[in-house]
């Protein structure tokens, strides 16, 4: 049995019955870790010795017969801007390859509260900013499927790890999609919670009105299991929301009879790709198989979402990224002169491209003469965008659309044209502008490429996704097939 | 044209990021190309629609003014790229 295959919940009941121990199942990651990671390069850095020591722990308490929580001695990584005390956290930049922060962020202690192993950190597009991961500052992560294709973005890194099998899961963000866009990209369940339902303090902000962090994992189980571990107000975060959390696993029902599900037809309009329109016709097919209602409905402000998004997104990226000064933490250019010229220049020199494009395009949003014609119309639109949503929720339980037009594309494919980058992100950015819940599943293959089915709920009824979700998961095998990655 | 090369300096200016000739050339290029999709949103009527800067209706969230556990002078200085005597040290200012 090769353990590293294994779900986070099968891992959990081996340690249970004491059939592995957790350095076992820490030394079968890294030996897979050895064997693969070459290839795939998902990581930003490993935190080996560490993992072990912890490890260890978790096995005195086997041996003195204490039982362990679900997520206890699992291996698991963090995509890189989730600050882990005392281990580098880069978000895949320059600016940040030094920094060593002084607290973790709650997830981080959340997880390590919960028994879980962090393996490593997990490569990323510079500071979240990306859909292929290909705006890292280090690595070009690949995707496990087909090496040539990239894993997706920016949660890249994580998602390669989860679809590798270097860890059992991996904590991802998303502020357009980039937890869900790269899981369908690499077949793995990927969500996005609500917002202010799991914590942003240490996350490194990107933009804070849309920036949510979530699990990333091989079925719908696990993603319960870790949403139990991750959810919740933290007094720390004001963006928090003040809500209890209930049981996730609670919401595992292999049952959606009568369940009504809304096809949005704006998110089947040009550019999806023939086969990934079959296969997601096929599920919406099996889903009414299984006893929900599916009828088509409209979305009329679908296709303004991303222009709004590249306002808003770019205009709170430029003020959040403004604290890269070269000041108190962070690259600092050498001998650059006057304080002015040492911002311009640690900002020049410490920033990828994307970065910089985007800070240029937020703060001219954000200018004055240009506020009200860009920033403030995009929040307008947005409201529109929301009561779209909010109307649609009126009439259905949930609604379903592909996670992205096309499967995986090449390297270097989308690279030169930041447009056609951002349009693979058309069908999950309208949810983070309405602070909705939503899940990639995988639910097929589209020329040998995994395609995720994306699934949007009501505010705080991540409930209602996972129990659709799981539903279709016990009903079908897509979740179960891996990559061949050759093995050296 | 919505902007041009000297409105990308300007905006260079204002997020104190030093450019070279070339990334100006790029940005404004690219920027044009980016408003000018950015204006399909003038088609829509938005002068009765109130905005929405953040998805929660949260609004001012306070917490007691009690004294909390904090991160130490040492520790916040531990990734300064240049420090003396307990302080962030930077170029002359004035």
């Amino acid at each position: 049995m090769d353990l590293t295959q294994l779900t986070a919940h099968e891992l959990s009941d081996l340690l249970a019955s004491r059939e592995a121990g957790a350095v076992e199942l820490v030394k079968a990651f890294f030996a897979r870790i050895d064997q693969v990671e070459e290839d795939v390069k998902a990581f930003n850095i490993f935190t080996r010795d560490r993992a072990l020591e912890q490890a260890s722990k978790v096995d005195d308490k086997l041996a003195r017969g204490e039982e362990l929580g679900p997520l206890e001695g699992i291996p698991m990584a963090f995509k890189d801007n989730m600050c882990t005390k005392g281990v580098p956290t880069t978000c895949s930049s320059k600016i940040l390859k030094s920094f060593v922060p002084p607290y973790s962020a709650t997830v981080v202690e959340q997880l390590a509260q919960a028994g879980s192993i962090m393996l490593g950190k997990l490569n990323m597009d510079e500071f979240a900013m990306g859909s292929s991961t290909e705006n890292s500052a280090f690595a070009k992560t690949c995707n496990p499927w087909d090496l040539e294709r990239v894993p997706g973005g920016s949660s890249g890194g994580a998602v390669a790890s989860v679809s590798a099998d270097e860890v059992a899961f991996a904590l991802g963000s998303d502020t357009g999609g980039s937890i869900r866009q790269p899981a369908a990209f690499c077949g793995v369940v990927g969500l996005k919670p609500t917002y202010g339902y799991v914590s942003r303090f240490g996350l490194i902000a990107f933009a804070s009105s849309l920036d949510q962090i979530g699990p990333l994992t091989k079925d719908v189980t696990d993603c319960a299991l870790v949403m139990n571990a991750i959810a919740g107000h933290d007094p720390k975060d004001s963006t928090s929301a003040p809500v209890d959390k209930p049981d996730f696993t609670k919401s595992l029902i292999n049952d959606v009879k009568g369940l009504r599900i809304g096809i949005p037809r704006e998110y089947f309009g040009a550019g999806i790709d023939p086969e990934v329109d079959k296969v997601i016709r096929q599920a919406i097919t099996k889903l009414e198989e299984l006893g929900a209602v599916v009828e088509e409905c409209s979305m009329p402000h679908t296709e303004y979402a991303m222009p709004t998004y590249y306002l808003i997104a770019p205009a709170e990226c430029s003020s959040n990224l403004a604290r890269y000064d070269g000041v108190s933490y962070g690259y600092r250019a050498p001998e650059s002169g006057d304080i002015v010229s040492m911002f311009k220049k640690s900002r020049a020199e410490g920033f990828g491209p994307e970065v910089k494009r985007r800070i240029m395009l937020g703060t001219y949003a954000l200018s004055s003469g240009y506020y009200d014609a860009y920033y403030l119309k995009a929040l307008k639109v947005r409201t529109l965008i929301k009561q779209d949503f909010d109307q649609a929720f009126e009439k259905f339980d949930i609604l379903l659309s592909p996670t992205a037009p096309t499967p995986a594309f090449k390297f270097g494919e989308k690279s030169a044209n930041p447009l056609a980058m951002y349009l693979s992100d058309i069908c999950t950015v309208p949810v983070n502008l309405a602070g909705i819940p939503a899940i990639s599943i995988p639910c097929g293959f589209a020329g040998g490429l995994p395609v995720g089915l994306h699934l949007m709920g009501k505010a705080f009824d991540e409930g209602t996704l996972l129990r659709v979700s799981y539903t279709f998961e016990q009903n079908t095998e897509f979740h179960k097939v891996k990559p061949s990655l050759g093995v050296k | 044209m919505k902007i041009s090369k000297e409105q990308v300096e300007h905006v260079a200016m204002l997020a104190r990021l030093e450019l070279t000739e070339e990334e100006k050339q790029t940005y404004t290029e690219q920027l044009n190309s980016i408003l000018e999709y950015a204006a399909i949103l003038d088609k829509l009527d938005t002068q009765d629609v109130p905005p929405t800067a953040h998805p929660l209706p949260l609004h001012n969230v306070f917490r007691d003014d009690v004294v909390k556990p904090s991160i130490s002078q040492e520790e916040a200085l531990t990734n300064a790229p240049d420090a003396e005597d307990g302080f962030f040290k930077v170029p002359k200012i004035v």
